[in-house]
C-alpha cells in the first residue's frame, strides 16, 4: 500500500478541548507506526492548524509550571524534532493578531524543521493530497 | 467488502455522538464490511466493565461486547484510559489496548476513515 498521506486538521483552540491536543500526539505517533506495518509501508502526516485552531500555539507557554501538564509548545517542538510537517494558517493568525514570529521552533533541541506559516490554499492542497483527512 | 476505521473521541455520556459511532459500526459490519474502532480522549473511559445501563444514560458495554462478537476490532488508547482510572483489570474483555500508532496502522489499511470528534 506504500505511503498513505494523512492530513490532521485542528480547528479547536489548544487547552479548550482535549482533542486539539490529541491531534498533535496522534500525528507524532507516525514515528512508531512502522512496527505495525508491512515493510515499505509508511504513513506521512501533515499537521494543519486553521481557524480557532491557531490559538494557543505561541511560544513561551508555562503549562508545566502552572498546571503540571505538558504545554502545546512542547508538543509542537516534538513534532518538529521528528520532522513532521506543521502548517499554520497565515490568514487565521492575522485574523487573531498573532505575529508569525510567535510560533515556536525547536532549534534548542536540534531540530532543523520549522513551522510553516502557510496560506490556506496550501493547507487545502495538503488536504487534497491526503488519502484521509482527520478533523480535530 | 471494504475496511472502515472509526476514530471515536467523544465521551459515552453527555451526547449521542458515541452512540452514533457504535450504531454506524454495527450497520457496516452487518453489511459484511471489516470495521475497526479506535477510542481516544473521553471515549477511552467507555471501556470500563460493569456499566449499569440506566435508561436515562447512553451505555457502551453491551454494544461493545456485541460488536466484538461480530469481529469488530476495538482498541483503546492505553494512556487515555489509565489517565481515567480504567486499566486492563477493570476493562471489558476483548478490547485491545495500544498506543496511537494502532489507529494510524488501521487507517493505513482502510478504504474509509471516519474521525468522530469529541470534547
Amino acid at each position: 500500500m506504500g505511503d498513505v498521506k494523512l492530513a490532521f486538521v485542528v480547528q479547536k483552540p489548544q487547552y479548550k478541548s482535549e482533542t486539539s491536543r490529541l491531534a498533535i500526539t496522534h500525528a507524532i505517533s507516525y514515528q512508531t507506526v512502522e512496527i505495525l506495518l508491512e515493510d515499505g509501508d509508511i504513513v506521512t502526516p501533515t499537521l494543519c492548524f486553521v481557524g480557532e485552531g491557531v490559538l494557543g500555539l505561541q511560544k513561551g507557554q508555562k503549562a508545566m509550571d502552572l498546571y503540571g501538564i505538558t504545554s502545546t509548545e512542547t508538543h509542537i517542538k516534538n513534532c518538529l524534532l521528528v520532522d513532521l510537517d506543521v502548517l499554520v494558517c497565515k490568514e487565521d493568525l492575522a485574523k487573531y493578531g498573532i505575529p508569525e514570529d510567535m510560533m515556536p521552533d525547536a532549534e534548542d533541541m536540534g531540530a532543523d524543521k520549522k513551522i510553516k506559516v502557510a496560506p490556506f490554499s496550501e493547507i487545502q492542497k495538503a488536504m487534497e493530497d491526503a488519502k484521509h483527512v482527520l478533523f480535530f | 467488502m471494504a475496511t472502515l476505521t472509526i476514530g471515536c473521541f467523544p465521551g459515552l455520556v453527555g451526547n449521542m455522538t458515541y452512540d452514533f459511532a457504535l450504531k454506524l459500526a454495527e450497520a457496516a459490519v452487518n453489511k459484511g464490511h471489516k470495521v475497526n474502532i479506535w477510542f481516544s480522549g473521553n471515549a477511552s473511559g467507555s471501556v470500563k466493565a460493569k456499566q449499569k445501563h440506566l435508561k436515562d444514560y447512553s451505555t457502551g458495554e453491551k454494544h461493545l461486547r456485541a460488536l466484538i462478537e461480530k469481529g469488530v476490532e476495538i482498541c483503546t488508547c492505553e494512556a487515555c484510559s489509565i489517565a481515567r482510572g480504567v486499566d486492563k483489570t477493570n476493562a471489558i474483555e476483548g478490547i485491545q489496548w495500544n498506543a496511537m500508532h494502532w489507529y494510524l496502522a488501521k487507517i493505513h489499511a482502510s478504504d474509509r476513515v471516519l474521525q468522530i470528534g469529541g470534547e
